[in-house]
């Protein structure tokens, strides 16, 4: 178990990368703390993979270190990292049976029979797959393969960090939410630092301790589940953690006050003057209709009912707008306009988020 | 829903069933003619019945041909198969020099075998072959005209030569369609590369590695032009493989009723061969689950 720091890293899968827009990876410094679970959050083609194969080893980045526990291992090949990971797509050794193929990581690392025989038992209760130990890997199902995969993964106890390549991707729903408790509660009994790479923010959520959301080749914002719900960093961070994600409006925005395409809302908090490109984004949780005068004059387009609640989509000057309204709420024709609770207002200056002044 | 009855779609298959009839019908059934009668020439047959068969399977020359043959499918495809994944494993996976491999490992496939026979034979000779010469000079007993094993070495290393790089090619495709994330894990699980070899490499290109046993093996077993360019059977019978002994009863002896009972019989055990190939491969596939 270590403490995984990066320093200054950067990759670029390009021979002589020149410009930023090079970089798979933009410059990062990180660290990662021991025994924590990490969510790596972001859209296919962000650099998650990348960074991920950089911290096993299978990737040498093209500039930075990476340290485990304060030795520099960025060189090193994989082997001496001592690192399990779990790739997206199974991969088993089909010849083997299951059991040898839960075996192979300890029996390559010359372990004591007596304990791979224990500890192969166990880690198959783990994964339901105990009947099944003597069956050969090949011509068994994706979600079986997969399982296997995770178990292999899980097997060695002494691992420096435990990492994680969206593995649930071929697996069923159900055992999707199994599999991640179990890897919860494993996490709990363990300690490992686990990195768990995913674009499903559910996955994420409820897996993780902190969230590192990643956007174009950069860590955007890493925090609790909590932090990036209220205080998304990055518009990114708004529009992919939520659904719907966070309305974002452009605004001209002096002191408390916000004017958006004329009309003047409070914004309950100072942030003097911002420059840039200056937009409000506001949660639809935090959004309500209004049937009075104050708030943001809206077309209602449609209203989805998805079951525990009404999701309505309304339209302010070409923008979308999404407000969440109570299952039971009643959805009137004067209702046309959009008040927003000001404690869910965030302001962004180039995409980025900006701190009320403290009065 | 009724199906439209239309009797004249039998025309549609008439063009594959004369074609069929013309290239692989006719002259089988020609052979199992001249197979079933005797003639004493003037194009007059008298019905021999399986006398030819007994008389080949009672033939020491017959098993003495069949004994070389398979002797020499063994000796290649052992060499052959080994030396081919050997080679596809050392070969650059991408760019420029996987190319230039690719194309200089297809060379040795584009020659037509009778100049591939004249390419050994005279590179082995002792009086002007730079093989043969070289290996005179310096002092080795080698004439492949006269000498037993040199012989055999000789079709055995053109043999290996010509068709290596076809089972190559074979595990190269093989082994370039496994993912990344294979080996990604391999190393993961510290496994040896022996191990890599053993638990993916070898089982991932099984199949085309049992197409490339089967080709070499058909092959092999109906060779004739280039032993027969080289060593035209000699020294003595020591190089006279099934087919060369065929042509020589055929049209050597013009022996038509033996070298047709001959032939039908060299059919069945190749038919043979590759039925029972054919089915371990589908076993193989299955066990796989596809």
């Amino acid at each position: 178990m270590a403490k995984i720091t990066l320093e200054n890293l950067a990759h670029s899968y390009l021979p002589n990368p020149t410009s930023e827009d090079d970089f798979a990876l933009k410059e990062l410094n990180h660290d990662w703390v021991d025994g924590e679970a990490y969510a790596l959050l972001g859209a296919s083609g962000c650099g998650k993979s990348t960074l991920l194969n950089i911290i096993s080893g299978l990737l040498h980045p093209s500039q930075g270190r990476i340290l485990f526990n304060d030795r520099d291992v960025t060189m090193a090949p994989t082997t001496e990292r001592n690192i399990a990971q779990v790739f997206q797509f199974p991969v088993v050794y089909d010849t083997m049976t299951v059991r040898d193929n839960l075996a192979f990581p300890l029996r390559n690392r010359g372990a004591d029979p007596a304990y791979i025989k224990e500890r192969v038992q166990q880690i198959a209760a783990m994964i339901g797959m105990e009947d099944t130990l003597n069956h050969k890997a090949r011509g068994l199902t994706a979600d079986a393969k997969q399982k296997i995969s995770l178990g292999r993964g899980m097997v060695r106890e002494d691992v420096n960090a435990l990492l994680f390549d969206e593995p649930l991707t071929v697996i069923d729903p159900h055992m999707k939410w199994e599999l991640r408790t179990q890897l919860k509660s494993l996490h709990h009994e363990f300690g490992h630092t686990m990195i768990y790479v995913t674009h499903d923010q559910t996955e994420a959520l409820t897996f993780a301790d902190k969230v590192v959301v990643m956007f174009d080749g950069r860590v955007v914002q890493m925090g609790t589940p909590q932090q990036l719900f209220e205080q998304p960093e990055h518009t990114f961070v708004g529009y992919f953690i939520g659904s719907p994600g966070m309305n974002v409006l452009t605004a001209q925005v002096d002191g408390d006050k916000a004017v958006l395409e004329g009309t003047q809302i409070s914004l309950g908090k100072g942030f003097g003057s911002v420059s840039g490109k200056v937009e409000l984004g506001v949660r639809p949780e935090f959004t309500s209709l209004s049937a009075g005068d104050a708030g943001l004059p809206v077309t209602i387009k449609r209203v989805e009912d998805v079951g525990r609640h009404k999701i309505v989509r309304a339209d302010f000057h070409g923008t979308e707008i999404n407000i969440l309204a109570a299952e039971g709420a009643d959805i009137s024709p004067d209702m046309n306009r959009v008040v927003f609770d000001p404690a869910g207002i965030n302001v962004y200056s180039d995409s980025w988020r900006v701190a009320p002044k403290v009065a | 829903m009724n199906k439209t009855v239309n009797q004249k779609a039998w025309f549609l298959i008439l063009p594959v069933l004369l074609l069929v009839a013309f290239s692989a019908v006719i002259p089988l059934m020609t052979v199992v003619n001249y197979s079933v009668q005797d003639t004493f020439g003037k194009n007059q047959f008298f019905w021999a019945g399986l006398d030819w068969f007994k008389e080949m399977l009672a033939s020491e020359r017959m098993w003495n041909a069949l004994g070389r043959q398979i002797t020499f499918s063994a000796i290649i495809l052992a060499i052959e198969i080994p030396l081919g994944i050997f080679v596809a494993l050392n070969m650059p996976k991408k760019g420029f020099w996987a190319s230039l491999c690719l194309v200089l490992m297809s060379l040795p496939l584009l020659i037509p075998w009778n100049v591939v026979g004249t390419i050994w034979q005279i590179f082995g000779r002792v009086d002007i072959g730079l093989l043969g010469y070289t290996l005179a000079a310096l002092g080795i007993d080698y004439n492949y005209t006269q000498d037993f094993y040199a012989a055999w070495i000789t079709v055995i290393v053109m043999d290996v030569w010509h068709w290596t790089s076809l089972v190559a090619l074979l595990a190269y495709a093989g082994l370039q369609s496994i993912p990344d994330a294979y080996y990604q894990a391999a190393k993961i699980d510290q496994a040896s590369r022996w191990k890599v070899f053993r638990f993916i490499e070898l089982p991932k290109i099984m199949g085309v590695l049992m197409i490339a046993i089967l080709l070499r093996f058909m092959d092999s077993f109906m060779i004739y032009t280039e032993p027969f360019v080289v060593t035209g059977g000699g020294p003595g019978n020591s190089t006279t493989f099934l087919s060369i002994d065929l042509v020589k009863m055929a049209l050597g002896q013009f022996d038509l009723g033996p070298a047709a009972a001959f032939s039908i019989m060299y059919y069945l055990v190749i038919l043979l061969v590759s039925y029972v190939f054919y089915t371990v491969m589908t076993n193989l596939d299955k066990r796989d689950g596809h």
